[in-house]
């Protein structure tokens, strides 16, 4: 008995607007496809503008012109608030340059989305199953450890040996998921704790791998690995531009789990998993076996994106290679509601955003660490959609389920 | 589904069928064969660790070397036994215990788990320390040292989800007060000031997380982590635009070790124990405290009992939001004492992105000591001790390269959390919003 089954049947919060709440009840059996669509385009849309606008007003408040004109608001108040307004315009047009002015802006967008796309996929795949794969940071540095380590130590030909370093990295992806997934299965490890420590210890590991022989050039201490052969590298397909096919495996990637998840009996297995394991059981579906393959292909996916990265555009393996992408993957996959089209939209929108965030410090030195303050913000609206409701006083539909993963306390 | 956490799948079908008596004995016998099964398992760890000891760190090593450790900084006070024959005692005592463990299950095997990691890493500093001079001493005071923000990080979990609420943003909740507590400090010139503010910058996230997770029902762990990316973004934002080019405001300095009258002049262990900074004797008063409030009194029973059943705490007119409002706010306030350690009880200055995950493992020794606050402070003495094994050894030059050291502590977690997975239990509660009619 949980609480939760005492809300059974009720509208989400009907505490919020008592006046909408008999609206809401009153559903018509199907809206129309373009309502559907639009309803559940308003909070994201919604949470994507308002991120802006506090994003905004943390760049003006940390601009020493702005505050200094603000400070002799009585003597000039239109100074004040034109200095505002163009601090922010600048930064922002800077970023929307950086993002999508020109066909190399467009370039570098893509190429920042791809690995987000995939990492975002291996996010929203678990969260099918209420799992939260935080993990996915540490299984895109096993991705592109091994990734890299096929792309500069087998000598054949070019397309064999992409297609080996994409298989490995993604197979050590999932095997990097798939630890978490048994150990979940097996003794009950919450993923969440087992994935963050499975993220360090792959950190360590690429930190190591980076001190030995296997991995670094002969003669060197830098912890840059050997190059990547060239043939290994993932082609470009446009003269000049550095956006390479990796863009498509994500589109294909989107397209598979799409499929998967909406056509296939596993994927149908995965969401009533995530739904009620214990109907799931009843229903005799194996909720242990689902649980470990859920993650192991969230891995995978999550692998496939660490991969793309060192035989793409860097070229070689750092210790620093991934960064927080995967931390990134968690706000498209929230973003994105877990749905693969929505993933789809959401990496592009946060490659776009982390490319742009770059032209932005260097034209007007705002730190690109703003960027992570935006996405902070996009997550909590979009996991609060009576916030934003509450906000901007808008009905958001029924479609609206609020995202659970499973606490310590279920299953 | 609320009350059989992590305990594997048997226990669990069989209390969602188990209506008559006869399923209650089947379902007792069963959970009773598991549990001597756990323990012959434990067993065999025991004994595999005790002959891996003796393997790896008593055979060939040369009897007539021996090891030495200082036991004081000022005195020359110090302690050399023989190296391979203490490996062989050691070795041969956790041996003994998974023997008698197999044979006939010893109580309290949480505790002489404990007691076999401490042997075997006793073993493994003699091996390390052999033919030359080891200091224990100040070993022990960094671990102390460097178990403190742990622990009081440990401290903010326990509070939070005693009463039912998950906290994944200790990382984020320590950042944020780390980056405060410096700034406050520069700027005031008092380092007071500066853990004051520290104190309250927790606090502050700890109320967003309450009012995301609590009144606006979000999912908790999606809240934390929604924090965690704010925290790091906007300290991150905020040094880069401000304390870049304004350094003198990231100048706090750090509190001075004092050492305790009397306690404080005990050979050995004064030393580590007793001459620290304030951080670690707050530590000190917090966990025994915050243990007797959450288990003696009666705020502490409503807080337990909105955790485990709010349904039944709001029966009785505990009101449940509220309690975990203040909960989940106290434990920031803990969170937040964790985060301004880093600048003014160790480090002098914010760096960006300075907790370096020390929030998670936070949570990891929170669930280690499985939602207590004495249970956390062992873990995070077991943390400290890998990290400042870490720094010793670097120094004493053994084989082992230095990032599997630093792993260790999340690879044990990793085994702790699946091996002990099954015992330790979260509040039934936790992680669910309440619903209030």
């Amino acid at each position: 008995m949980t609480v939760d089954d005492t809300s059974d049947g009720r509208a989400p919060d009907p505490g919020e607007h008592p006046d909408a709440g008999g609206t809401t009840q009153q559903e018509s059996p199907t809206p129309p496809f373009w309502r559907r669509a639009f309803d559940s385009l308003k909070v994201p849309v919604l949470a994507v503008f308002s991120a802006l606008v506090v994003g905004a007003l943390l760049i003006m408040f940390t601009d020493e012109d702005v505050l200094y004109a603000w400070a002799r608001f009585f003597n000039d108040p239109l100074r004040a608030l034109e200095r505002s307004a163009t601090t922010v315009w600048e930064a922002y047009s800077a970023l929307l340059d950086g993002a999508v002015g020109s066909p190399a802006a467009i370039s570098e967008s893509l190429l920042r989305a791809t690995p987000l796309i995939l990492a975002g996929l291996a996010v929203a795949f678990a969260f099918k199953a209420a799992l939260f794969n935080i993990g996915a940071n540490g299984q895109m540095i096993m991705g592109a450890m091994f990734a890299a380590w096929a792309g500069f130590s087998l000598d054949i030909p070019g397309p064999l040996v992409i297609l080996a370093s994409l298989v490995v990295g993604t197979l050590a992806g999932a095997v990097w998921g798939g630890i978490a997934g048994v150990l979940k299965a097996t003794t009950g490890a919450h993923e969440v704790i087992t994935t963050i420590m499975l993220n360090f210890i792959a950190g360590f590991l690429l930190a190591y791998a980076l001190t030995t022989d296997a991995f670094l050039p002969s003669g060197t201490g830098n912890p840059v690995s050997k190059p990547i052969l060239d043939q290994a590298r993932l082609p470009r397909f446009i003269s000049g531009e550095r956006v390479d096919l990796g863009i498509f495996l994500a589109l294909g990637a989107v397209l598979l789990i799409w499929w998967v998840l909406e056509r296939s009996t596993f994927g149908f297995q995965v969401k009533a998993v995530g739904l009620n394991p214990h109907a799931a059981r009843y229903a005799g579906m194996k909720v242990a076996t689902i649980t470990a393959l859920t993650m192991a292909i969230a891995g995978g996916l999550a692998g496939l994106g660490g991969a793309t990265i060192p035989i793409g555009p860097t070229g070689t393996l750092t210790a620093g290679i991934i960064g927080f992408l995967g931390f990134d993957a968690i706000a498209v996959a929230l973003l994105g509601k877990s749905n693969p089209f929505g993933v789809l939209a959401a990496g592009l929108l946060f490659g776009a955003l982390n490319a742009g965030a770059v032209t932005m410090q260097a034209e007007t030195q705002i730190p690109v660490d703003i960027v992570i303050v935006i996405q902070a913000l996009i997550i909590l609206f979009v996991a609060a959609p009576a916030l934003v409701r509450a906000i901007y006083r808008v009905r958001t539909g029924d479609a609206e389920s609020p995202l659970f993963t499973s606490s310590w306390g279920s299953g | 589904m609320t009350d059989t956490s992590s305990s594997g799948t048997q226990p669990e079908a069989s209390v969602s069928t188990g209506t008559k008596s006869t399923d209650k004995q089947t379902a007792d016998a069963a959970v009773a064969a598991e549990a001597r099964r756990r323990a012959t398992r434990r067993g065999i760890i025991w004994l595999f660790t005790g002959v891996a000891v003796i393997w790896l760190f008593a055979i060939g090593v040369d009897t007539s070397i021996s090891s030495t450790f200082d036991l004081s900084t000022t005195t020359d006070l110090t302690l050399t036994v023989p190296s391979a024959a203490t490996v062989w005692v050691l070795g041969g005592v956790i041996v003994a215990l998974g023997v008698l463990q197999i044979v006939r299950p010893l109580g309290a095997s949480g505790y002489l788990s404990v007691l076999v990691v401490i042997l075997a890493v006793m073993a493994f500093l003699t091996w390390a320390g052999r033919d030359q001079a080891f200091s224990l001493v100040g070993m022990l005071q960094s671990t102390v040292t460097r178990a403190t923000p742990l622990a009081l990080g440990a401290l903010a979990g326990v509070l939070c989800e005693r009463s039912g609420v998950v906290n994944i943003a200790i990382e984020g909740m320590m950042l944020f007060s780390a980056f405060l507590a410096a700034f406050a400090a520069s700027a005031s010139g008092s380092l007071w000031v500066g853990m004051a503010v520290g104190v309250f910058g927790g606090a502050a996230l700890a109320w967003g997380h309450a009012g995301l997770s609590v009144t606006y029902k979000v999912d908790q762990i999606i809240s934390g982590t929604a924090i965690n990316f704010f925290a790091t973004g906007i300290t991150a934002y905020l040094a880069a635009s401000v304390l870049t080019s304004n350094p003198q405001l990231n100048r706090s300095g750090t509190f001075d070790n004092w050492s305790l009258p009397l306690l404080g002049d005990i050979p050995f262990i004064g030393e580590f124990l007793f001459d620290n900074n304030i951080y670690v004797y707050t530590m000190y008063v917090l966990l025994p405290l915050v243990t007797w409030m959450l288990f003696r009194s009666r705020w502490g029973l409503r807080v337990r009992s909105v955790g485990e059943h709010p349904r039944a705490a709001d029966t009785v007119g505990i009101n449940v939001l509220r309690t975990r409002y203040h909960s989940v706010i106290l434990g920031g306030m803990a969170a937040g004492l964790a985060g301004s350690f880093l600048p003014l009880g160790s480090v002098g200055s914010f760096q960006e992105d300075m907790t370096a995950g020390r929030g998670f493992i936070a949570l990891a020794v929170m669930i280690f000591g499985r939602w207590n606050p004495v249970g956390a402070l062992g873990a995070a003495l077991l943390f400290g001790f890998a990290e400042s094994l870490n720094s010793k050894l670097a120094i004493l030059g053994t084989p082992i390269p230095s990032e599997f050291l630093l792993m260790a502590p999340y690879v044990v977690t990793l085994f702790v959390v699946a091996g002990f997975g099954g015992r330790a239990r979260p509040p039934a509660a936790d992680g669910q919003p309440y619903e209030t009619n």
